[in-house]
């Protein structure tokens, strides 16, 4: 599904992410864990192909595609999508209008014509209820005066609607209380199948108390340093990040 | 004219001096002497003046110089009275009840029913009639609150105007109704129009009033409009003006608005075409408890230049003044916002709150925004504000990922910039239309010389619904 080799990325001269690999399947949910400034955020930003990075060395395989060179949007066509940590705010565009326009803006991409009106309110009404989600969040404005669990939670519907093969998590858990946080977790769960993978940036580890990574790594000064299985992250939570900043055998 | 502050090859002031000496009987026809002794003051003003030029703070950001400088031609004749309006114009917006009262070149086009009394007592009419048909409501209000000292092109037009639209709400009114008048301007030569409204609403009455600006040609046309409006004790007026003329037109609108006890104005500018336009919003609230929204949406590009200029005299104690203009510039496009609240010494718990936010989309783009605060009570609530952006780079982003083109993205942001002062409109049916012109014009799709200001040639927003669906593009 993904693969990324060597890549070497920096912001103004400066080198933020200095030789990441990573090999992400098709069914499998990867967790990037690290302290905070290390590179996860930009390695997601990357990914989904924001400007303002240069990428100086290595490339990003995509189905079976180097994907450096498209577009944000062509990106997103291609079935990538960035669930952020800080959602922007559209005043005066409906969740619905805003999301029936990037479907569609997708389907003329494959060729498609647009989703008939019908069948798009059926597919949201559906992803709703996968969702449990109970609130009227598809009339209001995009992310306008949402909470922060809300603008989290609409990141996951927005995922839910679009249905792309790899989506990225950036930070979703944050500023999450436990509620909000189980129908985030439980959203991702069950829109898992076996032809989509998943990649969650955290922090913590509480996240993955409720979605169980197939693979966890280390993300530390820009660079993987330690790959492993979920139990990875529960030594990461018992040791701490010291752990790693002090451990040799990391650098 | 002052030669060497506006350099014109055709003289216009000279023109109108002679107009306005050798055709005075053509001029004053439908006057009462009332009339005429206000135009030759009022001419002594302009006279005096000239007209607006860059050393006026006021004027600093509108250059007229070049406006100017063409062969005008003055009063046009009146239409004649079999003139058929609907052959000229037709307003198809879906649902909009209006009652049209239009204007040709400036003069009311039903020639054959000059004075119009609806049974609930208004009055709407050809502003010349209603100089000997009403001649205690000229006398208390015509010229009353235009202000011809400091603004010379109102002194013009008090001197020359010819004729316009006379309203009439009487008290303990409300028009069902929304008034709509429209200002047509067809003419085989460059045209000079002065063209002047009189508004009166009694006390306690409600009116809802649309006024478009369209023009058939396009020739080069000057057109000033003077609108008074007096709003009596606890009256509402709802008013919104709609711009959409093509790069050829010089418009300036000046609105002068006196507010009583208790009364609330809303008026709403929104300019989506216009060579040069300036808007002048001049509202006094002489009486306590009354409020006044301002308003307006400005999407000017090419070379095209919108200057809005709003005063708000608070002179009454406990009114609310809120001004929301909102504006996106591309290519070489010029703007003014000027913003200007006085507050008086007797105005105590005034509350007066400004906000003016710009996107430039060009670096050749430009606005000069300048907030203007003049207080002299103690006991005020005063605020303003002024943005000139870009379009955000992260919000951009944030649409792009999701698969929506960069160019698609950027319209969405502008028309999410702009939807809050569409939202301001009141009238739904109009509010829907504004809605889609402005993502027409955003889109680029918005012709100048479509019939009407309202009339986008389009049907497919028939239903009630918003609907912004991007993959027609």
């Amino acid at each position: 599904m993904l693969s990324i080799r060597n890549l070497k990325v920096s912001i103004n001269g400066k080198e933020i992410l200095n030789g990441i690999n990573l090999e992400v399947k098709a069914g499998e949910v990867h967790a990037i864990m690290g302290p905070n400034g290390t590179g996860k955020s930009t390695l997601a930003y990357v990914i989904a192909g924001r400007e303002g990075y240069e990428v100086t060395e290595g490339e990003i395989i995509f189905k079976g595609r180097n994907i450096l060179d498209l577009s944000a949007e062509e990106r997103a066509c291609e079935g990538l999508f960035l669930g952020f940590q800080y959602p922007v705010e559209i005043p005066g565009v409906s969740i619905t209008n805003f999301l029936r326009t990037a479907i569609n803006e997708q389907r003329k991409y494959k060729g498609l014509d647009p989703v008939p009106a019908t069948e798009f309110l059926a597919r949201m009404e559906g992803k709703k209820q996968l969702l449990e989600l109970q609130d009227k969040l598809a009339n209001r404005s995009v992310n306008e005066g949402f909470s922060g669990g809300e603008k989290k939670k609409n990141e996951i519907f927005q995922m839910a609607m679009l249905e792309p093969s790899l989506a990225i998590l950036d930070e979703t858990d944050s500023g999450l209380d436990i509620d909000a946080l189980r129908i985030v977790a439980t959203g991702v769960n069950k829109l898992r199948r076996p032809d989509n993978a998943t990649i969650v940036i955290t922090h913590y580890q509480r996240l993955l108390e409720y979605i169980v990574p197939d693979v966890v790594h280390i993300l530390f000064d820009g660079r993987i340093v330690k790959s492993g299985g979920k139990e990875l992250a529960l030594l990461l939570e018992e040791k701490g990040y010291e752990w790693i900043k002090s451990d040799a055998s990391f650098k | 004219m002052d030669a060497g502050i506006v350099p014109t090859i055709y003289d216009l002031k000279d023109y109108l001096k002679n107009v306005f000496a050798t055709k005075q009987q053509e001029i004053s026809s439908n006057d009462t002497p009332l009339v005429t002794t206000k135009r030759a003051k009022a001419f002594e003003l302009f006279n005096k003046a000239g007209f607006p030029h860059a050393a006026l703070e006021r004027w600093r950001g509108t250059d007229l110089s070049r406006a100017l400088n063409h062969d005008y031609q003055a009063l046009p004749e009146p239409p004649s009275d079999n003139l058929d309006i609907d052959k000229i114009f037709k307003c198809d917006v879906p649902y909009f009840e209006t009652l049209l009262v239009s204007q040709l070149n400036g003069w009311y086009t039903d020639r054959k029913n000059l004075i119009q009394v609806f049974p609930n007592g208004m009055v709407i009419g050809s502003l010349a009639a209603a100089f000997h048909k009403y001649p205690e409501l000229i006398q208390a209000h015509y010229g009353q609150y235009a202000d011809d000292s400091s603004e010379s092109l109102t002194a013009l037009n008090t001197a020359m105007a010819q004729d316009g639209v006379f309203i009439y709400v009487p008290d303990n009114v409300t028009v069902e109704q929304n008034v709509q008048m429209v200002n047509i301007t067809d003419f085989k030569q460059n045209l000079f129009l002065n063209t002047r409204n009189l508004v009166i609403l009694g006390e306690n009455s409600h009116l809802r009033l649309v006024q478009c600006d369209d023009s058939i040609n396009h020739d080069i046309s000057f057109i000033n409009t003077v609108t008074e409006v007096k709003i009596g004790r606890n009256s509402t007026l709802d008013h919104y003006k709609l711009q959409n003329k093509d790069d050829h037109t010089t418009m300036i609108n000046s609105m002068y608005f006196h507010q009583d006890e208790g009364s609330s104005l809303s008026t709403n500018a929104i300019s989506l075409n216009g060579g040069l336009i300036r808007n002048l919003s001049h509202i006094t609230m002489s009486g306590s408890h009354s409020s006044a929204e301002v308003c307006g949406l400005y999407l000017m590009d090419r070379y095209q230049h919108i200057d809005n200029q709003v005063y708000i005299n608070h002179v009454a104690p406990e009114c609310e003044s809120r001004e929301l203009f909102k504006g996106v510039l591309d290519d070489h496009a010029s703007g003014v916002f000027n913003g200007h609240i006085k507050v008086h010494r007797d105005a105590q718990k005034t509350n007066a709150f400004q906000t003016n936010k710009n996107i430039l989309l060009s670096d050749k783009a430009s606005i000069d925004t300048k907030p203007f605060l003049e207080i002299y009570a103690d006991d005020v609530k005063c605020s303003h504000g002024a943005t000139i952006g870009q379009l955000d780079a992260e919000a951009l982003f944030y649409i792009r990922s999701r698969g929506i083109s960069e160019s698609n993205a950027k319209i969405l942001l502008m028309y999410a910039f702009a939807a809050e002062v569409i939202n301001k409109i009141s009238i739904p049916e109009l509010r829907l239309r504004m809605d889609d012109m402005v993502k027409k014009r955003l889109r680029g799709e918005l012709s100048q010389c479509e019939q009407c200001v309202l009339n986008c040639s389009s049907h497919e927003m028939q239903k009630v619904e918003f609907n912004i669906d991007m993959s027609k593009i």
